[in-house]
């Protein structure tokens, strides 16, 4: 455990040193041809503007914490009476990971199931669930999804996929701003200058920059981030000790993935399946996660224990390089696991769904009228008539103020829809 | 010049044993707050009885020697002083509860109510957080105990009252967990 947490930190802090330079060389080639007069002071600016960039960056980030993050995500905070499965899931791999404090739970709406988490440090966590996750899997499969959460925050996944973000984000930034401002001077900047063929060169390697930069960060951080997905499914595995949970949790997702779910590459990382592509056979040089199918085959082949050393033999059974840190093997105790025959488990995805979707119309503060009928109406919170009439049944409900909130108390948990 | 040499390698074997003591202590409170985690899921198990042998009582009419098993199981439970003890009163109280489960399975009734179902849901989230919660605490034993007997800690444990912590072992058929291999 701490030797991962420790390795981890190692390849944190150099890879984000990488990053870093990178993007310092882009604030001085920026700066040399921006002033190439007098290039030191061409190369201070470059390097001043791109580190203040990445300051602002990473304050507002740090700053915001989950919420800026979960905004763009468009999730909503759950409390525990809404969702007491749910929480009992994360508080069970709360004491089985030792993490110090309850992380906050949020859900997002969409029908493609994922989850992801974030958190600067164990104390200061978050998880994130779709509601098609909820809807999809049944409670084993949702425990292991959310261990494996859990496994990014106490692995210190989290924290590094903050940093690097943030240091991606200014390289990118910058590029653009600078092939902006090229678009605008470029024509003056030409007429003016004497010395022709270095001015050329320059110029050329800036460009050069300025587009590779942005591609070759995304490469080194998306490598990085796949190896974590293999120790954050090794510490899902050991945490709940029923590795087929989280296999045939993968199993469904990867199947309902959809190209449509999340645009944005830079939070690509932080999901449990990767939401950019739908079933991934191959693992080319821009997969944020390892191909599903591998992750599986691997969570599989531990038919006898769930330990860290377990994971590690059925890893090694397709890459002999190994995964884990040795000292951790070492240390790692042997534990039972539970055999997916021993445990059924009926569930019905129509209803999970439908409770899913109320939780969403609740943390959005809609009313719930329960009509006679057995129909359940939602009102939303900026209803403005004091009169609705039930779709099915056509009897007229009053909407007070009292009533919405009466209903709001009484109307979950009593699923009667037909 | 000689004396200050000597003195300073005096001042760093004493920071060094402290920093020893030091660690010994923390991993004595480890041990100590996992064992109030399990402490806490305990009576959370036993708080939750009561409620479940009340709600089952008006739909299991015939079953009231499984209902008074349970009750006995809880107060024994209950009652345990120390880890060995209570680890063997809480396996026959999940050994009761499983029984129970069972049953249930013959009154459809009782399966589909809704107040069954919450309580349900809440009896398994806390045999899953036990069954956690004596993992985590096991883990810090074993690290604990480990410390203890190796050298050169093992000195100072032994000067300073550092005792082994017993591992809470639950052994029932059917349980989630094999026991632990030490290595």
């Amino acid at each position: 455990m701490w030797e991962i947490i420790r390795v981890n930190r190692r390849k944190s802090v150099s890879l984000i040193f990488i990053l870093g330079s990178v993007l310092a060389l882009l604030g001085i080639a920026i700066g040399y041809y921006f002033l190439p007069q007098d290039p030191a002071n061409g190369i201070f600016w470059g390097i001043f503007i791109a580190m203040v960039l990445w300051i602002i960056l990473l304050l507002t980030s740090f700053a915001g914490g989950e919420k800026i993050l979960m905004a763009t995500a468009g999730a909503r905070e759950l409390n525990q009476n809404d969702a007491p499965q749910l929480f009992n899931i994360v508080e069970e791999i709360k004491i089985a990971s030792g993490l110090p404090v309850m992380p906050k739970i949020y859900l997002m709406d969409s029908h493609v199931p994922n989850a992801f988490a974030v958190g600067m440090k164990p104390e200061r966590a978050a998880v994130a669930v779709t509601t098609g996750l909820m809807s999809k899997l049944n409670r084993n499969e949702l425990q292991g999804v959310i261990a494996h959460e859990i496994g990014h925050i106490t692995n210190r996944d989290t924290l590094f996929m903050t940093l690097a973000g943030v240091t991606l984000g200014a390289v990118v930034i910058l590029a653009d701003l600078f092939m902006r401002g090229l678009w605008f001077s470029g024509g003056r900047r030409k007429s003016s200058s004497k010395g022709g063929g270095i001015e050329v060169i320059v110029l050329a390697i800036t460009i050069i920059l300025a587009i590779l930069a942005p591609i070759l960060s995304q490469i080194i951080y998306f490598a990085a981030s796949r190896k974590r997905e293999y120790l954050a499914d090794a510490s899902a595995a050991q945490f709940t000790r029923f590795p087929e949970g989280l296999a045939s949790a993968l199993a469904k997702i990867s199947d309902a993935q959809d190209k449509n779910f999340s645009k944005s590459r830079t939070l690509a990382p932080m999901f449990i399946v990767n939401p950019m592509h739908s079933w991934e056979g191959t693992s080319g040089l821009f997969s944020t996660h390892p191909p599903t199918a591998e992750r599986i085959r691997i969570l599989r082949g531990m038919t006898s224990s769930s330990s860290l050393k377990a994971y590690e033999q059925a890893y090694r059974k397709l890459y002999p390089a190994g995964l884990i840190p040795s000292a951790t093997l070492k240390r790692s105790q042997e534990q039972g696991l539970v055999k997916p025959e021993e445990i059924t488990e009926k569930m019905d995805p129509q209803k999970n769904l439908r409770e899913a979707k109320d939780l969403l119309h609740k943390a959005d503060g809609f009313g719930v009228i329960a009509c006679a009928c057995g129909v359940k109406l939602k009102i939303p919170p900026q209803f403005k008539y004091t009169n609705v009439r039930c779709p099915k049944c056509g009897r007229q409900h009053n909407v007070s103020v009292e009533l919405l909130a009466a209903s709001i108390a009484a109307g979950m948990g009593t699923n009667k829809n037909p | 010049m000689g004396f200050l040499i000597v003195l300073g390698i005096v001042i760093l074997l004493v920071i060094w044993v402290m920093s020893m003591y030091n660690g010994l202590v923390r991993l004595r409170n480890q041990v100590k707050n996992a064992w109030s985690q399990i402490d806490v899921q305990l009576k959370r198990r036993h708080d939750l009885i009561p409620n479940l042998v009340e709600t089952a009582k008006g739909y299991m009419k015939h079953e009231r020697e499984t209902l008074e098993s349970i009750t006995k199981a809880r107060t024994q439970a209950m009652q345990a002083q120390g880890v060995a003890e209570s680890a063997k009163a809480e396996g026959q109280l999940s050994e009761a509860l499983s029984k129970f489960m069972l049953v249930v399975e013959n009154y459809p009734d009782l399966k589909a109510s809704q107040n069954f179902l919450a309580l349900q849901e809440e009896l398994t989230t806390t045999e899953n957080k036990v069954g956690f919660a004596r993992q985590f605490y096991n883990d810090q034993v074993q690290q604990y105990n480990t410390r203890i007997e190796s050298v050169p800690t093992n000195i100072l444990a032994n000067m300073f009252g550092f005792q082994q912590s017993e591992f809470f072992q639950i052994e029932v058929a059917g349980e989630r967990e094999v026991p632990q291999v030490k290595f």
